[in-house]
């Protein structure tokens, strides 16, 4: 196997594999803040113990997330210096900045507080206590806007200059708010919402299966399903928004979603197809005539620009096209799911719903995940839009060391899901004790 | 006025660097050598040790990711060497940061002979990190050479590191528990100054021996009689350490502390201004000034606050560990 895809495959598995923490616990920060609030403002006995053991319980699994993050979040700060040397030689001068800005307002924040909101409670007052939270909460999301503003520069760069023969920034407003910075951050800070509730209500659900009788499961599902309820409809609008801002700013992602190899007007919306890199067609194709027109240009007779256009600088068709549709798949679950799940637990909590809640637990992950692969494959070859291409990036380590590395991730990497997953099931089934 | 004159970026990138990685070293190192000395322990005083460092590791180790991230953003043609050079121990130290993090809170949560096994990784991943952190060390000193001299000489600067954190480990201990386990933990602390004296004679007469740079630098006459007051200074607060054991709580922890800054001092004597020994230069290597300048301003911005709020949280968990702390 050559090294720029171990490479390639490397440097994913580290990133997919830490972007699953930080997706819970930028939202789920917000939840501990709110559960600890309806703590101080509850009215009766019932209540209160509800959401006073509901906030232990999901502190103690926010802080289990957050040590998975801070581990994997430290092998990402090595990666670029061993596998992509390229890269912090031709725009390390915009992407060290906006890198070390995410260390230094977001994670230090959130390392210095949460000691204080994780053992603090005996500690401090309920205000330092609550303030805390609520600094942690600040912190990762800061963290989300320097990252994102970094990655969105490099799928739509501007306000660069050269000099000599690498990039610096001309003008940092225009790095930093450039064309799809803000649909993509706006875009993940709601799907960490959505992982969070549906991953708050799944493992609620989980726990009422066993102990129907819960006063805080039954309060955090219903919290769960709400905010998910509030926000997936956001998301569609906000995802619709987005892929018009791709499709001005990156159309050769766009056709690659879309398996559209042809430049056409009036483009069909395929549904399902196997897309053949060879002979440039979609083989067994199911697709709706002219909808892909109308969905990105409002116009059903629009032209939208095929893969042939940006040929031979186009990504893999296939990953890109179906991580796109099971992005689409799990979001539209995602609705039906918090939509008609938050109505019926207005009055009830049937055994079979719970079911369904607790099976949609990492619905999320998958959503996110998918969503990262569509635009990151989507931005090959290019590392960085136009200026920087992933090969041209690469380090030159041998593939003896790159298959032990990658091996070593992956094993470790399996050992630590599995673990957490084994470990969130058991303490959200058994409940919480203060 | 010409800025260029006052402020020397790469110089004050590398002050901030230099201080970034003592205090990783320093902080992350006593948790460490704990981790490191749980095998030593009954159950019941391995929660109280993994309860007097169990609020902290977190906020210790982001001075690894400041240190390592002013490598990349200040440095990063630096950083691309070093780290290329540094793969495997690069990886093998992340693996065992990573085991050792989640370890402290599967070890509680997990049932059966999974925390048992985790309990083990604990230790086992505390080992790793800090062998693979000296072994970088001995391989930046060799200047990264090929060859059967430079790995021994690194693996002995792996064993030196250990020793060390365990030292940091053990006098921490002496400051955050009582009684029995204290007692261990003054018993602990002999071991690891014995330890930390071999290996620092071991790593100083090795450096001059694998690296032409430093044994330029420091056997120089008469420069080399001034220089003599760090090995002096060294062997002095070594020997205040041990007698301090069981007369205070807090001085043996100053004290080795003291030890590794001193340590550090010199190394960064025999490195400075070199980043690669031998290669670039800090100059060489540095970003584009208006990378720099850009940086800076965050980092002036924030390390005050981030000091401060480090300090407020170390006054909240002052005192004596006890094992419910970290039980949650």
């Amino acid at each position: 196997m050559d090294t720029l895809l171990l490479s390639r495959i490397q440097f994913a598995a580290n990133i997919s594999f830490h972007i699953l923490f930080p997706t819970i616990n930028i939202a789920l920060c917000w939840f501990l803040v709110y559960f600890r609030l309806r703590r101080g403002a509850a009215q009766d006995k019932e209540s209160a113990q509800g959401w006073e053991e509901a906030y232990f319980l999901w502190t103690k699994i926010f802080a289990l997330t957050f040590a998975l993050g801070v581990v994997s979040g430290i092998t990402m700060s090595f990666q670029f210096g061993t596998n992509w040397p390229g890269y912090m030689e031709k725009v390390g001068n915009i992407a060290g900045p906006l890198l070390g800005y995410e260390v230094l307002t977001a994670f230090f924040l959130e390392a210095t507080f949460l000691g204080v909101m994780l053992f603090g409670m005996e500690r401090v007052s309920t205000r330092v206590h609550i303030l805390s939270a609520a600094m942690v909460a600040i912190g990762t999301t800061l963290s989300a806007f320097w990252i994102l503003a970094l990655i969105s520069w490099m799928h739509t760069p501007t306000g660069h200059v050269l000099d000599g023969n690498v990039l610096i920034a001309g003008d940092w407003v225009k790095v930093i708010f450039n064309p799809s910075f803000t649909y993509r951050l706006t875009h993940m800070l709601l799907a960490s919402g959505l992982t969070a509730s549906f991953f708050v209500a799944g493992l609620s659900a989980w726990r009422l299966l066993k102990a129907p009788q819960d006063a805080g499961a039954l309060r955090t599902l219903r919290a769960g399903a709400l905010v998910a309820a509030v926000l997936a409809p956001l998301q569609v609008l906000v995802g619709d928004l987005h892929g018009l801002n791709t499709l001005e700013h990156q159309p050769g992602k766009v056709a690659a979603m879309e398996a559209l190899w042809k430049t056409q007007k009036g483009a069909p919306l395929v549904l399902f197809a196997i897309p053949n890199e060879e002979t440039r067609r979609n083989d067994y194709a199911v697709q709706l005539p002219k909808m892909a027109s109308l969905i990105l240009r409002h116009d059903m007779d629009a032209e939208i620009k095929g893969l042939e256009e940006f040929a031979p600088d186009i990504p893999p068709v296939a990953p890109v096209f179906f991580a796109f549709r099971v992005m689409l798949g799990v979001g539209v679950l995602m609705l039906a799911f918090a939509w008609a799940g938050s109505w019926i637990l207005r009055r009830r909590v049937p055994r079979w719903l719970l079911w369904g809640f607790a099976a949609m637990t990492f619905s999320g992950w998958v959503a996110t995940l998918a969503g990262w692969l569509v635009t990151e494959i989507g931005r090959q070859p290019w590392l960085v839009t136009g200026i920087l291409r992933t090969a041209d990036a690469a380090g030159r380590v041998s593939e003896a060391a790159l298959g032990a590395s990658l091996a070593g991730y992956a094993f470790v990497y399996s050992v630590m899901l599995v673990a957490y997953v084994v470990v969130l099931t058991h303490l959200a089934r058994e409940g919480a004790e203060p | 006025m010409n800025p260029a004159f006052w402020l020397d970026l790469p110089l004050i990138f590398a002050v901030l660097m230099g201080a970034a990685i003592l205090a990783y070293v320093v902080l992350d190192g006593y948790d460490l050598g704990v981790g490191m000395l749980m095998p030593a322990a009954t159950d019941a005083e391995q929660d109280v040790m993994v309860a007097s460092i169990g609020p902290f590791w977190d906020a210790n180790e982001t001075w690894l990711v400041l240190g390592v991230g002013i490598l990349l953003i200040a440095f990063p043609a630096a950083h691309g060497q070093i780290l290329g050079a540094l793969y495997l121990p690069v990886a093998a130290m992340l693996t065992g940061l990573m085991l050792r993090g989640v370890s402290f809170e599967l070890r509680l949560k997990a049932k059966g002979w999974h925390a048992e096994l985790w309990n083990w990784l604990f230790w086992f991943g505390s080992f790793l990190a800090s062998f693979a952190q000296g072994y970088m060390l001995g391989r930046y000193l060799t200047a990264f050479q090929p060859g059967f001299g430079s790995m021994l000489f690194s693996m002995v600067v792996g064993a030196a590191l250990c020793g060390g954190y365990v030292l940091l480990g053990a006098t921490w201990l002496i400051l955050r528990t009582e009684g029995e386990l204290q007692k261990k933990a003054m018993a602990w602390t002999k071991w690891g100054l014995l330890w930390v004296a071999l290996g620092v004679a071991l790593v100083s007469i090795g450096t001059p021996l694998a690296s032409e740079i430093v044994r330029d630098r420091w056997f120089d006459f008469p420069r080399t009689l001034a220089l003599m007051v760090l090995p002096l200074a060294t062997l002095a607060v070594w020997l205040w350490v041990w007698t301090r054991v069981g007369k205070s709580d807090w001085h043996p922890f100053a004290g080795a502390v003291a030890i590794f800054a001193l340590a550090f001092a010199g190394l960064a004597y025999s490195v400075f201004p070199y980043i690669v020994l031998g290669g670039i230069t800090i100059w060489e290597a540095a970003s584009h000034p208006s990378a720099l300048k850009v940086t800076l301003f965050g980092v002036v911005l924030v390390l005050p606050f981030l000091i401060g709020y480090t300090v407020f949280a170390y006054r909240v968990f002052r005192g004596k560990a006890k094992a419910g702390l970290y039980g949650h």
